[in-house]
């Protein structure tokens, strides 16, 4: 479908673009980026527990392995990835099936439009993420 | 031109010549701007004073051909919809829409957009083709019914939206806001029966399965036709059509003729009160 | 349609997922400010014993293999959307489609054996 004039898409610039036009564009790359990291860590945890069926010292010594600070922050950051993936899940889940993104209008201005109407939902989602963020933090740094 | 008073607004232009230029480059003029004074108002005064070689596309100039299509400071806006007061700055920077090749200096390559929505079958499908080749009457369609598509209708197909699109700008497969929007306009209107061939054609990566709502092209559109919430909708239609749990309807049928009976309770009319002369 | 299908399973994977993995996040990591009932000796979750009375269960055992089924192919399925809008040619296009789905059904396939397989099993052969 390309045709013979100067090329000019924006490639993976254009992902990224944004900011001044509506934060759901932040959360859609955000989004992508906290799926790319579960999935990454998600392959390896399968081996790491894995080690289960060798017995206890193979399972102590799997869990030894992660157990150092770089781990420890590392799961944490998968912990808070899980949180805004999960919550902003949601509310994608919610908008692409339609439910949230309000019913076709008239736009005589100033009208809202779908993004306008389910800024509500992007907030409360960066607010319960926020929240369960912190929460996970407490949990992993001060009491475990 | 309303207002008086001038200001010196730097136009920043980017400039294509195929055949001369390899690649695209910026160049800079400075002209004298009054207030009222839109985008295209400072590209005809480039070219009358500077750049008589520059190319754009407009038409209308008053928002309604979508012609003029372009990246203003940053964001696809329509330059004759777009005043210079409104960007708050000394210096405009227009380039061509991105996503689309560029064909010279302004001028987008929109090709592929109207390909994309031809494939879409942006027109009513219905059984009965004799009635469409050789119409005998209206059909019909409740206030209520028009609403539904009503807002869709409004694209004046500038391709804005497709130069917001993150998926746009890496995939040239997806179809884009502007092709998916109107195929869901034709969906939505209760005149048309043709929800199976386009459920066809929006397989793949040609259909609404690569829209992530970053709601960029609802943000840009200058008509308010909101093509995010188009295929967010029509996501809707098509998970429910597999589930079964889509409402199907026949096609609108045609307006009752007049049935030549006389009403026996409609009132005389009054008398005339103006005489011939 | 095909598309259409997969997407709606990735959509239902992905409440799936939020149930599960939301447990799974609670018992491992929220376990101080919440306790639950992961853990009938206290301490670690990922402690050994912890570890072994759960694989005794049999609704972690059933869940874990759901969650290891629904989690891989939400994320495959995630990365191949990722992967196609990049515009690889028709020869690539194939090879992701084939293998991140060889990938998927030799991961849970691997992962469902861990699950099932009663820990410590493995002990006498390597480890």
């Amino acid at each position: 479908m390309e045709s013979h004039a100067h090329p000019n898409r924006l490639g993976i610039r254009g992902w990224v673009g944004g900011g001044r036009w509506g934060f759901e564009r932040y959360l859609y790359t955000l989004h992508r980026i906290t799926g790319l990291g579960l999935l990454t860590y998600f392959l390896l945890h399968i081996f790491v527990t894995s080690a289960r069926v060798f017995g206890p010292a193979s399972w102590e010594r799997a869990m030894d392995s992660v157990s150092g600070p770089v781990f420890k922050a590392g799961e944490y950051l998968v912990f808070a990835a899980f949180a805004f993936h999960a919550v902003n899940g949601i509310r994608l889940g919610l908008i692409e099936l339609g439910f949230a993104v309000g019913r076709p209008i008239e736009p005589i201005y100033p009208y809202a439009t779908s993004v306008g109407r389910q800024r509500p939902l992007a907030l409360a989602v960066m607010l319960i993420a926020g929240v369960l963020a912190v929460w996970g933090g407490y949990n992993f740094f001060f009491l475990d | 031109m309303a207002g008086t008073s001038l200001k010196q607004v730097t136009f920043h232009l980017r400039h294509y010549e195929p055949g001369k230029d390899r690649e695209p480059h910026w160049e800079q003029y400075q002209i004298d701007a009054s207030p009222g004074m839109t985008v295209l108002d400072g590209l005809w005064k480039v070219k009358e004073l500077f750049a008589p070689t520059l190319a754009w596309r407009s038409s209308c100039r008053m928002g309604i051909c979508g012609s003029c299509g372009m990246l203003i400071n940053g964001r696809p806006r329509l330059a004759c919809n777009t005043q210079i007061t409104e960007l708050q700055s000394d210096v405009v920077a227009v380039g061509p829409l991105p996503n689309f090749g560029i064909i010279k200096d302004l001028v987008p390559d929109l090709h592929p957009m109207f390909e994309a929505h031809r494939e879409l079958k942006p027109y009513l499908i219905r059984e009965d083709i004799q009635e469409q080749e050789n119409p005998t009457g209206e059909y019909w369609q409740t206030p209520h019914e028009l609403e539904r598509y009503l807002q869709f209708s409004y694209c004046i197909k500038c391709g804005c939206c497709m130069a917001a699109c993150p998926t746009v700008a890496t995939d040239p497969e997806y179809s884009g806001p502007m092709p998916l929007g109107q195929a869901h306009r034709y969906n939505n209107d209760t005149r048309d029966g043709g929800f199976a061939k386009r459920r066809e054609a929006l397989s793949g990566g040609r259909g609404p399965w690569r829209c992530h709502f970053a709601g960029e092209c609802s943000q840009v559109c200058p008509k308010g036709v909101d093509p995010a919430k188009a295929i967010q909708l029509m996501k809707q239609d098509l998970v429910f059509d597999l589930l079964t749990l889509r409402r199907r309807r026949p096609a609108a049928r045609l307006v009752d003729k007049p049935c030549g009976k006389k009403r026996e309770d409609i009132p005389a009319a009054p008398p005339r009160t103006i005489t011939k002369a | 349609m095909r598309d259409r299908t997969l997407w709606t399973w990735h959509i239902f994977a992905g409440v799936v997922i939020l149930v599960f993995l939301g447990l799974h996040m609670t018992i491992m990591h929220l376990n101080g400010t919440f306790p639950t009932f992961n853990n009938p000796f206290g301490g670690e979750a990922e402690s050994w014993r912890n570890v072994t009375a759960r694989a005794r269960s049999l609704f972690f055992t059933v869940t874990y293999v759901v969650m290891l089924g629904a989690a891989l192919y939400h994320g495959l399925f995630g990365l191949r959307g990722i992967l196609l809008e990049l515009n690889p040619g028709a020869g690539l296009r194939k090879g992701i489609n084939v293998g991140l789905s060889m990938i998927g059904l030799a991961l849970f396939a691997f992962g469902a054996w861990v699950a099932v397989t009663a820990p410590g099993v493995m002990s006498r052969v390597g480890g």
